[in-house]
């Protein structure tokens, strides 16, 4: 029921975005480090090398970028593997991981932080991914629901949600599990009313919430 | 989402520099409500000033059993923390009933300072109507939808509410608001931070464009440990308040009211200290007929519209069930 993640290539661990028309091997990022010295670094190498309090960075682009320059580049460890791309600055995590690593599981909902759908891990925390910058998760860990399971045997809790019939149409349920886990290990969990008041970011619309109940109740027995 | 520049600081004094240069700028903090409102068209600064990595994010002890909470303390850790927890169960039990826990993993201190109202005409640029979005242009909510508006300090340019339960413990707790500028540090007394609407419904806070929030002192209380938060909502969680008390109690063994401290949320502009129900409880029995009076006191003057006129009494039963519920 997990959406199995696409292992990432190496394409898109250095660089995700293939011109189209420059040949298969090139990347946008390779693309541009062989433009290094020319324009895009011209325009804001002078004062960008000299502003204090800005972190020391290997390239101008991580930590300014402006309509004229782009992107910006940027790490992810994500379910333990480490990506590096370049992303517009208004680029959400959400949308980094769904449109840019192609890692659907995780779900776009409302888009406002209203339901919950986009719930992932960011260095153990549970967060809601439309409403953050990709940018301001540079060198964080993410975990999504991709990296959950341990292999093919599933995290205790997507076996309780299975088992316990968590969902209907499961298009929050990736958002769910995610919150589920997080309200385990903050140990939120000691009571029915507890756990729908912990769990209360994450709308179902076909209102599953009693069997959602149920899964978390019987993955806190488990774990 | 229109195009900016996205800048991370690592330096406060870097940032507040960068700020005064660029009035178009902004910090972006927990992000929760300003990257919202970017989505939607309501916001559209021309630069982001990342200040996530400021070392401001830690809750510590102050001389005389005070607390200082970095303004970059995320609303979970403020909520959980153990001096919180002990000294303010207000302030703990006003963020819990914020938000999501997800959000709450988000949104700093600072930021809940600056939080946005939610009123439609606000927050959707598809209303034309809206003198905080764009002044002159009238208020939609007025002869609008106006079930969640202002019943309290409005005026005929805005009748919004500020959407915080941070906000209205503090009030309650006289805490002060740490500010840091090209000129150094001030502390703001909190019911000074926030401003009525007036005729500037778009201009909400006295924080100058160039100051950063560095913290929020919660001063010495000791009654405060007797203190409740209760938020009236059209969901039993996961809503904004439509009407939110806050108080503490300073209560004598004869029963008598020493001192008060009473704030409302959801009925006004600002985080609403009840000044007049504070001076109606100090010195009287704490009774359900004391805390009835207080409570017609400081709704004396309140005015509702259309669709919000139950707020009155709603706030009022609000206040002595809090009172009630603290002086038991």
């Amino acid at each position: 029921m997990t959406d199995e993640p696409d292992n990432p290539s190496e394409s898109e661990r250095s660089g995700l975005d293939h011109l189209p028309g420059l040949g298969n091997p090139e990347t946008r990022r390779k693309f541009i480090q062989k433009l290094a010295g020319t324009s895009a670094t011209l325009a804001i190498s002078p004062i960008a090398f000299n502003i204090p309090g800005l972190e020391a960075v290997n390239t101008v682009a991580k930590t300014i970028a402006s309509p004229e320059a782009d992107s910006c580049d940027l790490h992810l460890q994500i379910n333990g593997k480490g990506y590096e791309f370049a992303v517009d600055p208004r680029v959400t995590l959400l949308d980094a991981l769904r449109e840019r690593l192609h890692m659907t599981g995780t779900k776009k909902g409302c888009d406002h932080g209203q339901c919950g759908a986009c719930t992932v891990l960011v260095n153990g925390r549970r967060i809601n991914s439309c409403l953050t910058l990709a940018l301001m998760h540079d060198g964080d860990e993410i975990t999504t629901i991709e990296g959950l399971a341990n292999g093919d045997e599933l995290h205790p809790m997507q076996a309780a949600f299975i088992e316990q019939d968590g969902f209907q149409c499961g298009y929050c349920t990736p958002g769910q599990i995610c919150s589920a886990v997080a309200l385990l290990a903050e140990n939120h969990a000691n009571s029915d009313d507890e756990i729908r008041e912990w769990m209360s970011g994450n709308i179902c619309r076909c209102g599953a919430y009693p069997n959602i109940l149920a899964a978390i109740k019987k993955a806190k027995g488990k774990t | 989402m229109t195009p900016f520049t996205y800048l991370r600081a690592s330096d406060a004094d870097w940032a507040i520099a960068t700020i005064s240069e660029h009035p178009q700028a902004k910090f972006l903090a927990g992000g929760t409500n300003l990257i919202d409102l970017m989505k939607m068209g309501a916001e559209a600064p021309a630069r982001l000033i990342d200040i996530n990595r400021l070392p401001f994010a830690q809750i510590t002890e102050l001389g005389d059993r005070g607390v200082r909470i970095g303004a970059l303390a995320r609303n979970s850790d403020v909520a959980e923390h153990q001096l919180i927890k002990s000294r303010y169960p207000v302030l703990s039990e006003a963020l819990l009933a914020g938000a999501s826990p997800q959000l709450r993993n988000m949104a700093t201190v600072g930021g809940n300072l600056l939080q946005r109202t939610r009123c439609y005409y606000f927050y959707d640029p598809a209303f034309l109507e809206c003198n905080k979005r764009k002044p002159g242009s009238g208020c939609g909510a007025l002869e609008g939808f106006n079930r969640t508006h202002a019943i309290l300090g409005q005026s005929e340019k805005c009748i919004a509410t500020h959407p915080s339960d941070m906000c209205v413990a503090m009030a309650a707790l006289e805490a002060v608001v740490r500010v840091r500028g090209p000129k150094g540090e001030r502390g703001l007394k909190f019911e000074d931070f926030h401003r009525l609407p007036g005729s500037t419904p778009d201009c909400e806070t006295n924080l100058e464009p160039d100051e950063l929030i560095v913290a929020v002192d919660l001063p010495t209380m000791p009654f405060a440990t007797r203190s409740h938060y209760l938020k009236v909502r059209d969901r039993a969680s996961y809503a904004f308040a439509l009407v939110s008390v806050a108080a503490a109690l300073d209560i004598d063994p004869t029963k008598t009211i020493r001192a008060a401290r009473v704030a409302l949320g959801g009925v006004a502009h600002k985080p609403w200290r009840a000044h007049k129900a504070e001076k109606e409880l100090t010195g009287k029995q704490a009774d359900e007929k004391t805390f009835r009076a207080a409570a017609d006191a400081e709704l004396m003057v309140a005015k509702g519209y259309k669709y919000n006129s139950f707020k009155v009494e709603l706030a009022k039963r609000a206040i002595v069930r809090v009172l009630t519920h603290v002086a038991t």
